[in-house]
């Protein structure tokens, strides 16, 4: 079943060379794109059920054994999230045909898509910390690529500021992999949660624990290292803001998730107390810094940064129960966040900005989309009964749970101040009328673009929905795959074999 | 040599950081050049350095006689220094256009993305109407 590992990886690469011969017919290049992302869901689907069935699986690249050569790993934690970027990529590439422009499809929007899907599958996959540095950096080039193609002069400014900071987390990553080397002589994850233990200077290990830290926080966007990301997610074009608010700072949060509960467990009263407290801090300002916004996507952006901090707060805590409200916030999140940056596109489509002054009227004009807006700013903000209510709901019962009562206050409030912001969306987009006098209609758009468009959301909105109305499956999903990270043995057992051989 | 190349990274990093707290892009990006190599210097350092001692294998052995140079940081180091010359390449490319397009490197005069409070916000596109059905999709 190994084979079953690499696809996820090598199928987008390669519809990346086909897509990039296909540039000059954009067509073809669009099937093709669709097509392989359709497949990569399928793949994912496969992938998921075997890991479910069969544990955590692992390959060796090249038939070298585990601790020296580089090794793919799937556990549940993996599986989802790769299944959660195929739906993603899925929903983008649908919603890419009517909303990327010939001129940016020419010069490569379909081949740097792939790639960022690849190296993304990659960072989910791998087993190996050098590697999983390569596969972020195919990634982070991929979207630099995507970020300032078409070069218009906002994209130029917003992609210098993400350029230069995740350039400088690179190196922070580097670094990082460097010391933990020469302190254990290993870079195979699963050899590094045995190898940490006999680290003789535990107190260096934390040091770069906390580089780690830095590293992985700047990617992820947490505070106080996320000024990169207001600055620079709401310059692209919306198939590609939305595919980097889903995907991009979740690879970094889960970086943060593997290596903190395989690698880095030895110092937690220092190491997770000093997430809890960046967490915490990252909740609040990233609420706050949306409350301050008057556009739809820096709105939304800064709401990401928020919502990382639930994730990372999950992590911080912990205990069995927050590792479960983590993984569920990951992926409830993913599409709820995706999800909403499509709807901003279509309303900055018929209602002409994206600043939330010059438009409105939405709600008279459209209702449908006011209706499939509804679902994810609920979601997001923690109404029952959809995804994000219960999220947030089993990350607050775990802060109660080990008397927290300071955490789980700051999370609610964060849900309150969450509901304050989509309302300031609702209000002036939707509500208050348009200020050109205008009524903005979905018929203002071709039949084509309608449905390219409204279909990647309402299916991702059907998903919400779905998740919320039926949490039993994937609460109990999310414990399993808790499980497994809290007691890694049986990743350890999958990639180094059984203890006695 | 192992305390001399610390000393090494140290500096590069410190000017680093002071090329890097310039207001000027292309400083910036100096002093990532620096940092980049700092931290593959570290590696190579963190694999521990020996003298001479190449890691090769004679035919017909299966291992290198005795103690002898650590390969994989070396592995790293090459491949830490392929990726950051791509991404930096990209990064000056970057900077260039931006200098061309935005007429400025002054990071804090670069505001397009982020207007000051205050600034005028630009008018909403025309409205679209369903004659217009075959204008091209935009972004």
């Amino acid at each position: 079943m190994s084979w079953l590992l690499t696809l996820p990886i090598m199928l987008p690469m390669l519809m990346a060379v086909v897509v990039f011969l296909l540039r000059n017919q954009p067509g073809a290049g669009r099937l093709v794109s669709i097509f392989g992302c359709a497949v990569l869901l399928g793949l994912a689907i496969a992938l998921m059920v075997v890991v479910w069935d069969q544990g955590v699986l692992a390959a060796q690249m090249g038939s070298w054994p585990a601790p020296f050569g580089i090794t793919l790993v799937a556990d549940l934690l993996s599986a989802v999230m790769v299944l959660i970027t195929a739906i993603t990529g899925f929903a983008v590439a649908v919603y890419a045909l009517a909303d990327i422009d010939h001129k940016r499809e020419r010069r490569g929007y379909h081949a740097l898509f792939q790639v960022l899907l690849a190296g993304v599958c990659g960072a989910f996959l791998t087993g190996d910390l050098f590697n999983l540095y390569v596969w972020f950096e195919v990634m982070l080039i991929a979207s630099f690529g995507l970020l300032v193609l078409g070069g218009d002069k906002a994209q130029l400014d917003g992609g210098i500021k993400y350029v230069a900071l995740n350039l400088v987390s690179t190196v922070f990553f580097l670094m990082g992999i460097g010391l933990l080397y020469g302190m254990t002589g290993t870079l195979n994850l699963a050899d590094l949660h045995g190898a940490v233990m006999a680290v003789e200077n535990q107190g260096l290990l934390t040091v770069v624990a906390v580089l780690f830290i830095v590293a992985f926080g700047i990617k992820s966007a947490v505070f106080p290292l996320f000024f990169w990301l207001p600055a620079s997610y709401h310059v692209p074009p919306v198939a590609v803001s939305a595919v980097f608010a889903g995907l991009l700072t979740k690879v970094g949060v889960y970086a943060l998730i593997r290596m903190f509960t395989l690698v880095f467990t030895q110092d937690v009263s220092f190491t997770h107390e000093l997430l809890l407290i960046i967490a915490l801090f990252t909740m609040v300002t990233g609420v706050l810094g949306a409350a301050a916004q008057n556009e739809f996507r820096k709105i939304l952006s800064f709401h990401i940064i928020s919502q990382i901090g639930y994730m990372v707060l999950g992590l911080a805590l912990y205990t069995p129960l927050a590792i479960v409200g983590a993984v569920f916030y990951l992926v409830h999140h993913i599409i709820v966040k995706a999800n909403l940056f499509l709807i901003s596109g279509v309303a900055k489509r018929i209602a002409g900005s994206f600043e939330l002054s010059r438009i409105g009227g939405l709600y008279a004009g459209a209702p449908l989309l006011a209706f499939l807006f509804l679902i994810p700013a609920f979601s997001l903000a923690g109404f029952p009964p959809l995804s994000g209510f219960w999220a947030k709901y089993l990350l607050i019962e775990a802060s109660l749970e080990i008397e927290a009562y300071f955490v789980a206050f700051i999370a609610l409030l964060v849900g309150l101040l969450t509901v304050y912001s989509m309302t300031k969306i609702w209000g002036e987009a939707f509500w208050k009328p348009h200020p050109d006098g205008r009524t903005p209609r979905l018929s203002m758009l071709t039949r084509r673009e309608r449905w390219s468009l409204l279909a990647p959301i309402m299916g991702l909105a059907a998903m919400t929905v779905g998740i919320g109305l039926y949490p039993d499956p994937f609460i109990v999903f999310a414990e399993r795959a808790a499980e497994q990270l809290l007691q890694p043995e049986s990743y350890v057992r999958a990639v180094l074999g059984e203890p006695s051989s | 040599m192992d305390t001399i190349l610390s000393v090494v990274v140290g500096l590069l990093v410190a000017a680093a950081v002071y090329l890097m707290l310039a207001r000027n892009v292309l400083r910036f990006i100096f002093g990532l050049v620096l940092l980049s190599n700092a931290a593959n210097l570290a590696i190579f350092v963190a694999g521990r350095l020996t003298f001479s001692a190449p890691p090769l294998v004679a035919p017909g052995d299966l291992a290198p006689p005795g103690l002898v140079a650590n390969a994989l940081p070396q592995a790293l180091v090459l491949t830490a220094i392929v990726i950051g010359f791509g991404l930096l390449a990209f990064a000056l490319a970057l900077v260039f256009r931006a200098y061309q397009d935005l007429g400025t490197l002054d990071s804090d005069a670069m505001r397009l993305a982020e207007p000051k409070p205050g600034t005028p916000v630009p008018p909403a596109d025309p409205e679209r109407s369903s004659k217009t059905q075959a204008e091209t999709p935009r972004a």
